[in-house]
């Protein structure tokens, strides 16, 4: 009997689930082909433009985050610096700082060095997670000495060390992060509503955000675009949903 | 020598990130408690000196509590249901013998959506005025007339809105993590509380998951905690259209945007100083709620 009662709940949990993306498919591609064509070819919905930006921004900030952090974290773990227990102490203290918070002063930041309305201003500010750096920190003091070491007698610096024997050693964990790194900076709005100010650098998730909030929205249009805009996530979510799950769980428990 | 290679190898590996940071959080944070300072509209080098104007402006501006407010109510709505409800997927999920990649996967979704994708779904289609959206469609069934839920402050139903779309978004997320701690807990403490006649079911609920969850639990809710005070995006897009944002509902974030980097001209001083606020208030809460839950254990 309560197992009965344990599928049932769990079949209704799962339709509720599902029923947005039913929605989305009704209302959106279900209506019909000539509606998402129209989005690709009328100009002044900035569409396709917002789509090839918002690839470019995650792209880059993706590549970027992963380099520049997992290379900050491996160095905090593993070089002895006299200095270094300060600079850890650094980054640490802005976790506690939540990034929203800071988006005024960043703001301030980026418009004067000229960057509004600009590709470096979407996606540079947001290379330097301190989060991501915690993470590769602690993935790399678990990581087994031994081997670099073996690498170290062959002849390696530690630079060469870190390129030749713990990148290629480290691939899983670093799929993780620049899984949930893709994910977040595709989806991200408040950031790139304030700087993408000129229509020619809008992401994906403000052009939406535009054709939502115009004057008599066109739904079907509406609804065709959104399909649209989550299918890289879809892609990129059954790809890698085993380094997502990952991820996640590393961010979440470890993260705060 | 061999000390001062050392150094050079650690900023070679920290140094670009270091440098970032520095720039890109540091420099802002004490350069807007510059500004916050002076009498800055629409420039970041203002010139007139205001002292401590800007914070008596925000503190005393009725719609600067007003934002308080709407998160202590939003907060209140969206902690609890997201802890029982994230708590109860992962345990429906972990308990079927087969196919739990599926079910997980499918409570997960949401997460690779973002929240403009999914305000338009709501208020667009879940919960549009119309008699023929989905919630109104069911009300029908029920015999109930059909709501406009946006637009509807008596009684506030924007808020089922605002909520559940959130839910809808970031339980598989909290899933996930509880899923994890669960699968942590050892089996064989189940196993001898069985022995020692223990019922499966509340007491081992009780006694054995609850413990093992504990720090789970924790981190659910200052995550929670946290991005409940920075939502933005749902409320932004769900309240607001081409007449501009609802005269209601306004979050810390969503009054920040609209009162100091809005259409009506950037106001950067009191905007500083509105962050400054608002970063000493999360870090109060965050703070807060760590000392609680030490105090629990």
């Amino acid at each position: 009997m309560t197992r009965i009662a344990h599928w049932v709940v769990l079949a209704l949990a799962v339709a509720v689930f599902l029923l947005p993306f039913a929605v989305l498919l009704r209302d959106g591609i279900g209506a019909d082909w000539s509606t998402v064509a129209d989005l690709f070819s009328d100009k002044e919905l900035m569409f396709t433009r917002s789509l090839v930006n918002s690839t470019v921004v995650a792209v880059l900030q993706t590549a970027g985050q992963v380099v520049l952090c997992s290379l900050a974290g491996y160095g905090l773990a593993r070089v002895r610096y006299r200095h270094a227990p300060v600079v850890l102490y650094a980054v640490m203290a802005t976790l506690m700082v939540p990034t929203a918070v800071t988006f005024v002063p960043s703001f301030v930041v980026v418009s004067s060095l000229g960057w509004l309305s600009d590709f470096r201003g979407l996606v540079v500010p947001g290379l330097f997670s301190a989060l991501n750096v915690f993470l590769f920190r602690q993935f790399f003091l678990d990581f087994p000495v031994a081997l670099e070491e073996a690498g170290r007698l062959d002849g390696l610096s530690r630079w060469g060390v870190y390129w030749r024997v713990v990148v290629p050693n480290a691939t899983g964990f670093v799929a993780a992060i620049a899984v949930i790194d893709f994910i977040g900076s595709w989806n991200q709005f408040l950031w790139p509503l304030l700087i993408a100010q000129d229509s020619d650098t809008w992401t994906i998730q403000v052009a939406l955000s535009s054709l939502l909030t115009a004057q008599n929205p066109r739904v079907t249009l509406l609804f065709a675009a959104a399909a649209v805009s989550i299918l890289p996530i879809v892609l990129v979510f059954a790809v890698a949903q085993r380094y997502l799950v990952r991820g996640v769980t590393e961010t979440g428990l470890t993260g705060q | 020598m061999r000390r001062g290679r050392e150094a050079l190898t650690f900023w070679l590996f920290v140094g670009p990130f270091a440098a970032g940071l520095l720039l890109f959080t540091y420099v802002p944070i004490g350069w807007s408690a510059y500004l916050s300072l002076f009498d800055a509209h629409n420039t970041v080098a203002p010139t007139e000196f205001v002292g401590f104007d800007n914070y008596v402006d925000v503190l005393t501006d009725r719609a600067f509590l007003d934002s308080l407010g709407t998160f202590t109510v939003f907060a209140a709505f969206i902690i609890p249901t997201t802890v029982v409800l994230s708590l109860g997927l992962a345990l429906l999920v972990n308990r079927i013998p087969i196919a739990q990649v599926f079910f997980r996967s499918v409570f997960f979704l949401p997460f690779a959506c973002s929240y403009v994708v999914a305000a338009l779904i709501w208020k667009m289609s879940l919960f549009s005025g119309v008699d023929s959206g989905v919630a109104n469609t069911v009300l029908g069934w029920f015999g109930v007339e059909p709501q406009a839920w946006v637009g509807t402050v008596d009684p506030p139903l924007y808020w089922v809105v605002l909520v559940t779309v959130r839910l809808w978004l970031q339980l598989g997320f909290y899933m996930i993590l509880f899923i994890a701690a669960l699968q942590r807990i050892p089996r064989h403490l189940y196993e001898a509380a069985w022995i020692d006649g223990a019922s499966p079911g509340w007491q081992t609920f009780r006694y054995i998951t609850l413990p093992g969850l504990r720090g789970a639990l924790v981190a659910v809710l200052t995550l929670n905690l946290i991005n409940a005070y920075q939502a933005f995006d749902e409320f932004y897009n769900v309240l607001g259209d081409s007449r501009g944002y609802a005269p209601f509902a306004r979050p810390p974030l969503v009054y920040l945007y609209y009162n100091s980097l809005g259409s009506g001209g950037q106001d950067l001083g009191r905007g500083s100083a509105g962050a400054l606020v608002l970063a000493l208030v999360i870090a109060l809460a965050t703070l807060l709620s760590g000392k609680v839950s030490r105090r629990r254990r």
